[in-house]
């Protein structure tokens, strides 16, 4: 992990503010585990937290365990301007990921050069600590650890 | 959707037009372009600022309706009202005055909008300062922000440039189909003597310029400015009476939806099922018209790429065909089929959150443009399509 965190940790960056809605999120991230809402009654995942299931209306969900796996669905390239504390990173890629389970989450992806990135291509969630109580969930290319 | 007739069709029209000068740098506050602007609209209307009973600006502006009372001395201000998310409710401020005005709930409403956001106006941390909100952000974020921010996804154009890719990838979309948007639009600057961006522009040009964000480039993003616009709406019968010709608001829809700072849900979305494809298929249906019955086409162009997307959004091209649908100067003022955004827009007049091209839609029906379209009787004006949204058809 350590090799990670010197990847995306740098002195004065936004960190999360975990929330009543969004805490399981957070603890789950902590212990490794990337964890989302999903609906007890129709089973449809949702992100982000929300008291209800938009498919069916039911007001009861269980954080359940995502299996990490996705694709990219699309990127950028940041070049900047940016945030003060991210203009020492550019150029650094930003992607959304469309998981298994059918929800987009947006991060980085880790080692992987800018022109390597493409459509659909597989990943996996990586678990990063960047303080006492956030972890980041970023990505890396499937089939590499 | 369907059947629920055109309600406020042709009761409200727009009577007034003003502005600030719009520049890099005014060094000026946004309460007091605020006004000048105001005072411009009111004198171009032939009306006293004193006339003003209703209000209806974006929530995020700065001055409001106690600052307006403060400065114009007004008896009473009876009907208030903001739209929500920026640039989404640039043209939903017309129709919620329209609204208004079709209820009888005010006899004069005030549109307006403020910014000092050119980069020399970054003065300090106060919001009434000026400057880009990102900078101002703090340490621990909680809402919407905590997703997105720290990852390094800190600003629009960056959420853009993930949506402009995923078209692309979806429709074959290409940086030539962004160069053309921009093109086009320079060609409006050039003969608009308050815009901002008046040099010739190539498409060459626009790939020579760097990127910010891949696939965007400078010159796919709207200028950064500090600048006023305000607008004056009333009834069409009292409109008849005053000395400018009248815009009349034909017909306007409103429509919630996703938003560029929630890319998840918002990814989850087909664009057929968001905000301005519905608010289009409400017009249409509303008004009877049709995309070929407008003359001119006034759409939120924060980024070249959605100039592209609002064509497909409102129906003048099919899904997918808004790149293949800009080029050989489609929408060019002299001669193009469609002459859009013909102030220059966001992209090279003034970033005024959309209103600047109000302003442009209105004189189209005066016939006062710069890049005046010949017998231009019916334009149709959008507000930010990755936003909620509203957009109305204005006629002479």
């Amino acid at each position: 992990m350590a090799d990670l965190r010197a990847q995306v940790m740098t002195r004065g960056r936004p960190l999360p503010q975990i929330t009543l809605d969004s805490r399981e999120f957070y603890e789950a991230a902590r212990r490794g585990e990337l964890r989302f809402q999903r609906c007890s009654d129709c089973g449809t995942w949702r992100h982000y937290p929300r008291p209800s299931c938009p498919q069916c209306l039911s007001r009861s969900h269980r954080w359940e365990l995502a299996s990490g796996r996705g694709r990219v669905y699309t990127w950028t390239i940041v070049h900047g301007p940016t945030l003060p504390a991210f203009q020492d990173e550019v150029p650094y890629n930003i992607v959304d990921v469309l998981l298994d389970e059918g929800i987009h989450f947006q991060s980085q992806l880790l080692d992987c050069p800018p022109d390597e990135i493409h459509a659909d291509m597989p990943v996996r969630a990586v678990f990063v600590p960047v303080s006492e109580d956030i972890t980041l969930v970023k990505f890396r290319r499937a089939g590499t650890c | 959707m369907t059947g629920s007739g055109n309600t406020i069709g042709d009761r409200a029209a727009i009577v007034g037009i003003g502005q600030t000068p719009f520049s890099r740098s005014l060094g000026r506050s946004e309460f007091d372009m605020a006004i000048e602007a105001i005072f411009a609209a009111c004198d171009d209307a032939g009306l006293s600022p004193r006339a003003i009973d209703g209000v209806v600006r974006y929530d995020m502006e700065t001055t409001d309706e106690e600052n307006l009372l403060a400065a114009l001395g007004n008896p009473e201000i009876r009907y208030q009202a903001s739209t929500s998310w920026g640039g989404g409710g640039s043209v939903s401020v017309l129709v919620h005055a329209a609204v208004a005005i079709a209820t009888r709930m005010a006899d004069t409403v005030l549109v307006f909008r403020s910014r000092a956001r050119g980069k020399s106006s970054v003065f300090g941390k106060d919001q009434l300062l000026g400057g880009r909100y990102w900078e101002r952000l703090g340490e621990r974020l909680p809402g919407l922000n905590q997703w997105h921010v720290p990852h390094g996804l800190v600003s629009a154009f960056q959420e853009m440039a993930m949506i402009t890719r995923r078209h692309m990838i979806d429709y074959g979309t290409t940086e030539d189909h962004f160069a053309e948007v921009a093109v086009a639009l320079r060609s409006h600057a050039q003969r608009n003597p308050h815009a901002v961006m008046r040099q010739p522009m190539t498409i060459a040009d626009h790939h020579a310029s760097r990127y910010v964000a891949e696939p965007l480039r400078v010159f796919d993003c709207n200028i950064e400015t500090d600048g006023a616009c305000a607008l004056i709406v009333t009834s069409t019968e009292r409109a008849r009476d005053l000395r400018q010709r009248p815009a009349i608001i034909h017909g306007g829809a409103l429509a919630a939806g996703s938003h560029h700072i929630r890319l998840s849900t918002l990814l989850a979305r087909h664009r057929d099922e968001d905000s301005a494809a519905r608010v289009g298929r409400q017009l249409w249906a509303t008004t009877g018209l049709a995309p070929r019955d407008i003359d001119a086409f006034f759409c939120y162009d924060f980024f070249t790429s959605f100039v592209i997307m609002a064509l497909e959004d409102y129906g003048f091209c099919a899904r997918g065909e808004g790149g293949p649908f800009v080029t050989g100067g489609a929408l060019r003022a002299d001669g193009g089929r469609l002459p859009t955004n013909t102030n220059g827009g966001q992209l090279s007049e003034a970033f005024i959150h959309g209103l600047n091209n109000n302003l442009e839609a209105v004189r189209q029906i005066r016939g006062t443009s710069t890049s005046q379209v010949a017998d231009c009787e019916l334009v149709l004006v959008a507000g930010a399509n990755t936003d909620p949204t509203g957009a109305v058809i204005l006629r002479r």
